[in-house]
């Protein structure tokens, strides 16, 4: 219930548990990129030494484990190659599933509703199931080890999802505002490239950003298709790369894991009631 | 029964005043309703005496309790809501049950009670189906079922008539009334429909902007409106409120009659009326027009009922006239009632 | 549009080819669909029956050319594989239990969360973390806190006289312990995506409801678990299942944790696919035991539908 006070009389004990309630969540689920932060900035000596306090800083924080990042490893080239495929993808992704989601929305009758559900449920059918024969495909186009690999085959997941979202979103549009503007002398194609596409940019931006986030998190298809280290995403660039024999660069790695993580986060944070709204509206009804 | 009495109460969200210094009170059995247009504060006084909105100022008492502090289930009163609020996961049965096993009554003696609340209404037969597959005044009746089930001491009503068809209104209008006599709970009714106010309340709070402008039967809210907010908030067609120099003149369009129609001349007051529109309605016919040398540039609605046969066209000029008594005077500034005062060229 | 009145020009848009087609809606639905379901056909249907067909034959990484058809051959090889009983066990139990503890942390978070208070944006922030973090990323902070030799757990238990002198878990290293980090892991992720479709589900009932609750005399626990709940069950149903198929299909966590280890107990179909076809060369191997996952995500898919029309409060 948003917005709303719930119950006129609470107890200050009620509140209290409740408030106990959520800091143990959030120390649950934060805690680990607390823990990321901590490390990136720890001198490695303190970290190795295990009859040290790890929660203090035993000597002083040091830039070095940034340093080295940046620095000594393909980390930044990495977060471009991710950032350059999610690009694409997400232009792809927009290309097909926006579309896509007005044709399930207005166009297909009865049958768009089913065919709504069905198109999202190839999202489930997993990596894992796919990569094998997609790896194929891919040795057969020439992509191996090349990023367009990951273009190409990045939309089979996002589109499904992306579709049935949008699907979501230009469902709750009243089609009182385009049969108003067909009647003004738009052709229904026209009302949605005027009218519609313009009402639903919340609806398109929320999408953008999932699919980006999607993009980001893969992990399978990236560490089966790409073999160089310069062409990684940061997925797996960092768990493959990061490693060096039975050395693991603790403090890199985790710097690396929590520059990766955090933005998008804020990102989605924005994002996520206008999400919820689209996936319960697509689901409901 | 319960008497309610509300001191000074008042509710601020943020630096909006829905509720604004209200004082109240509500005798045993007696059927109030709080009238008034949407924004004004009706339905937010409601919840505070319900319990579900805390009072930023002032009392509330309840039976002659102060129950400021009082969750809801704690005050003895039962709520119908304007959406009914029926839990649509559960039967009929259920539903009007629920209270009893919220507040631990003995488990032999629900279904008995439930019977007996379903009968009052007439619904024992949907007792073993859900909500969905009712219609509106139906959802209503079972709402209404499970407030009685609890015998409280008070009963809230939420514009618990505004989902019904027209039609279906009136009937349950009655059907509401004829309800509150027979077991006669305190009842406190909210609506933004004047009609309904007028047909069941035995006495009308009329509110607005988080004030109540004036209490009364019907009659005297009526006849004796306090200012011209009650005065054009009553009544279907509005009273015909005219600025003039000095003060607003009132009046209600079913008064003013033709000259000839009026029994007797005594205390008559002869007026112009020129009509532009006539409307016939079946039961009445309203004319729409000016007060031809009085008023000329302000519309005059005037309801003439049926058994008044009078011909009147478009554009005819008419003798009209109404009783002294009839003319209601506003102040210019403030809109409160005045004295009367003189504003028609002597015969 | 197609009609217009006799005195108006017409417009040229109308008559021309691209014109009809901008209004005739049955093509023109059909036409903005297409290329998505192309796209879906191509990359998914077809490599599904690739994938269907290398699980009957004998291809590896090395072939070239078509491989030969060996019938159910695969797939007897893979269950009589020692490991693959445990690696189908190990599915169910991280993807149920996990999905278990889930659900109801879920639960009480999104009851929690339905108050207003100050900050809820950056607290909202902090619950999505898991979830929005690149897996392999969250996976990999997890997997330093899990160290065997600098594990922050181990040292805040020992510190807080938890642990004793001779406890010191090896979280990733100890067979039943790797379990449960795993299922940790597992749930931590999972547990923003279920509270938040909750917090949606739970918000989609009208308020009335519960002031009607209130008025009636229902104590929190009875308006919890007589009003709330059913209310929200379809839709956490659906919550549920979504994340039953992430864990059940999850092959990341465990591979940057333990790939499988210690000695195959934490391995799963998904890991074991994997290793079998890209570390060990056969491709038509990997695909028979990946396809062991069809029929638990086509039932899960069914209910989904199923739950999914029932969410709706009338």
């Amino acid at each position: 219930m948003p917005g709303e006070r719930r119950g006129a009389i609470t107890s200050p004990l009620s509140r209290g548990v409740n408030f106990g309630v959520i800091a143990a969540f959030v120390a649950f689920t934060a805690f680990p990129f607390f823990w990321m932060v901590i490390t990136t900035f720890k001198h490695t000596l303190d970290l190795m030494n295990p009859a040290n306090n790890p929660f203090l800083f035993n000597q002083l924080p040091t830039l070095a484990h940034l340093r080295m990042l940046f620095q000594e490893t393909a980390y930044a080239k990495w977060l471009w190659n991710t950032a350059w495929v999610g690009g694409i993808v997400v232009i792809i992704t927009l290309l097909l599933a926006v579309p896509a989601g007005y044709s399930l929305a207005r166009l297909s009758g009865t049958s768009g509703e089913q065919l709504g559900i069905g198109i999202f449920l190839t999202y489930l059918v997993p990596p894992t199931i796919l990569f094998i024969p997609l790896s194929r495909v891919v040795t057969f186009l020439g992509l191996t080890d090349s990023l367009w690999s990951l273009v190409v085959v990045y939309p089979s997941f996002t589109i499904p999802f992306c579709s049935w979202l949008l699907m979501g979103f230009f469902k709750v549009i009243p089609p009182d505002i385009e049969e108003a503007a067909m009647i003004d002398g738009l052709s229904r194609f026209g009302a949605f490239l005027r009218v519609v596409l313009p009402i639903s940019v919340a609806g398109i931006l929320t999408t953008v950003i999932f699919t980006f986030t999607l993009v980001t998190q893969e992990f399978v298809y990236a560490l089966t298709f790409i073999s160089s280290s310069a062409k990684f995403t940061v997925s797996v660039g960092v768990p493959t790369f990061l490693v060096r024999g039975d050395v693991y660069f603790w403090g890199s790695m985790m710097a690396a894991c929590f520059i990766a993580s955090f933005p998008i986060a804020i990102l989605y944070n924005l994002f996520v009631d206008r999400f919820i709204a689209g996936f319960t509206g697509g689901a409901v009804k | 029964m319960a008497t309610v009495t509300i001191r000074n109460l008042e509710k601020r969200f943020g630096d909006v005043r829905a509720v604004d210094g209200i004082d109240l009170s509500v005798e045993e059995r007696e059927f109030l309703v709080l009238l008034g247009p949407s924004g004004c504060g009706k339905t937010t006084l409601l919840r505070m005496i319900a319990g579900l909105e805390r009072q930023t100022r002032g009392d509330i008492l309840i039976g002659g309790q102060v129950v400021n502090d009082l969750p809801p289930r704690a005050r003895k009163i039962a709520m119908v809501f304007q959406s009914y609020a029926l839990y649509p996961h559960m039967t009929v049965r259920d539903n009007i049950a629920f209270p009893l096993k919220a507040q631990g009554v003995e488990k032999a003696s629900i279904p008995e009670r439930v019977e007996r609340a379903a009968a009052m209404f007439g619904i024992e037969l949907f007792l073993n189906r859900k909500p969905r597959e009712l219609s509106g005044g139906e959802r209503q009746r079972v709402a209404l079922a499970r407030a009685v089930v609890r015998e409280p001491t008070l009963f809230l009503l939420d514009e618990p008539l505004s989902n019904l068809d027209a039609k279906l209104r009136t009937l349950a209008r009655d059907e509401l009334k004829q309800f509150q006599r027979r077991i006669g709970t305190t009842t406190i009714y909210v609506t933004h429909d004047q009609i309904e106010a007028m047909g069941l309340g035995d006495r009308i709070v009329v509110m607005c902007g988080g004030k109540v402008r004036q209490v009364g039967s019907p009659q005297e809210v009526y006849d004796n409106p306090a200012d011209t907010f009650v005065a054009g908030f009553l009544g279907s067609p509005p009273m015909n409120l005219l600025r003039g120099d000095d003060c607003t003149v009132g009046f209600r369009p079913e008064r003013f009659l033709p000259l000839a129609v009026h029994e007797s001349r005594e205390e008559l007051v002869p007026l112009w009326f020129r009509v532009n529109r006539v409307e016939d309605l079946g039961s009445d016919r309203l004319l729409y027009g000016t007060l031809h040398d009085t008023f000329p540039n302000e519309r005059v609605i005037v309801n003439l009922p049926f058994t008044v046969h009078f011909p009147v066209v478009a554009g005819g000029v008419y003798e009209f006239a109404i009783k002294e008594k009839d003319i209601k005077f506003f102040d210019k500034a403030t809109g409160r009632r005045t004295e009367p005062r003189r504003f028609w060229a002597k015969r | 549009m197609k009609q217009t009145a006799g005195d108006l020009p017409a417009r040229p848009a109308d008559t021309g080819f691209f014109g009809r087609l901008a209004d005739d809606e049955k093509v023109l639905g059909r036409l903005m669909l297409a290329p998505a379901i192309t796209y879906i056909v191509a990359l998914i249907g077809f490599p599904l029956l690739l994938a269907l067909f290398y699980s009957v034959s004998n291809v590896t990484v090395g072939t070239h050319g078509w491989p030969s058809f060996v019938g159910l051959a695969n797939f007897r090889h893979a269950i009589g594989n020692p490991t693959f009983p445990r690696a189908l066990w190990n599915t169910l139990v991280f993807a149920l239990v996990s999905q278990f503890f889930v659900m109801i942390l879920a639960t009480i978070l999104a009851i929690s969360l339905q108050r207003e208070f100050r900050g809820k944006w950056v607290v909202r922030l902090m619950i999505l973390l898991p979830w929005v973090a690149p897996i392999s990323l969250g996976s990999i902070g997890w997997l330093w806190m899990f160290d065997s030799v600098y594990s922050v757990i181990n040292w805040t238990g020992r510190a807080l006289g938890i642990f004793g002198k001779d406890t010191w878990p090896i979280w990733l290293g100890q067979p039943t312990l790797a379990m449960g980090s795993v299922i940790t892991v597992h749930v931590w992720r999972l547990l923003p995506l279920a509270t938040v479709i909750l917090l949606g589900g739970l918000s989609g009932i009208p308020k009335d409801i519960h002031d009607a609750a209130q008025m009636d005399g229902a104590g929190v626990l009875r308006h919890h678990f007589q009003i709330t709940v059913p209310l929200v069950r379809p839709i956490a149903l659906v919550a549920l299942l979504f994340g039953t198929v992430y864990a059940f299909t999850d092959m990341i966590v465990i591979y940057v944790l333990t790939r499988g280890g210690p000695y195959e107990t934490t391995q799963v179909l998904s890991t074991l696919a994997f290793f079998t076809g890209i570390d060990g060369g056969d491709l038509g191997g990997g695909a028979a035991i990946a396809l062991f996952l069809f029929p638990v995500l086509a039932a899960c898919a069914v209910l989904i539908l199923r739950f999914a029309r029932q969410a709706e409060v009338t």
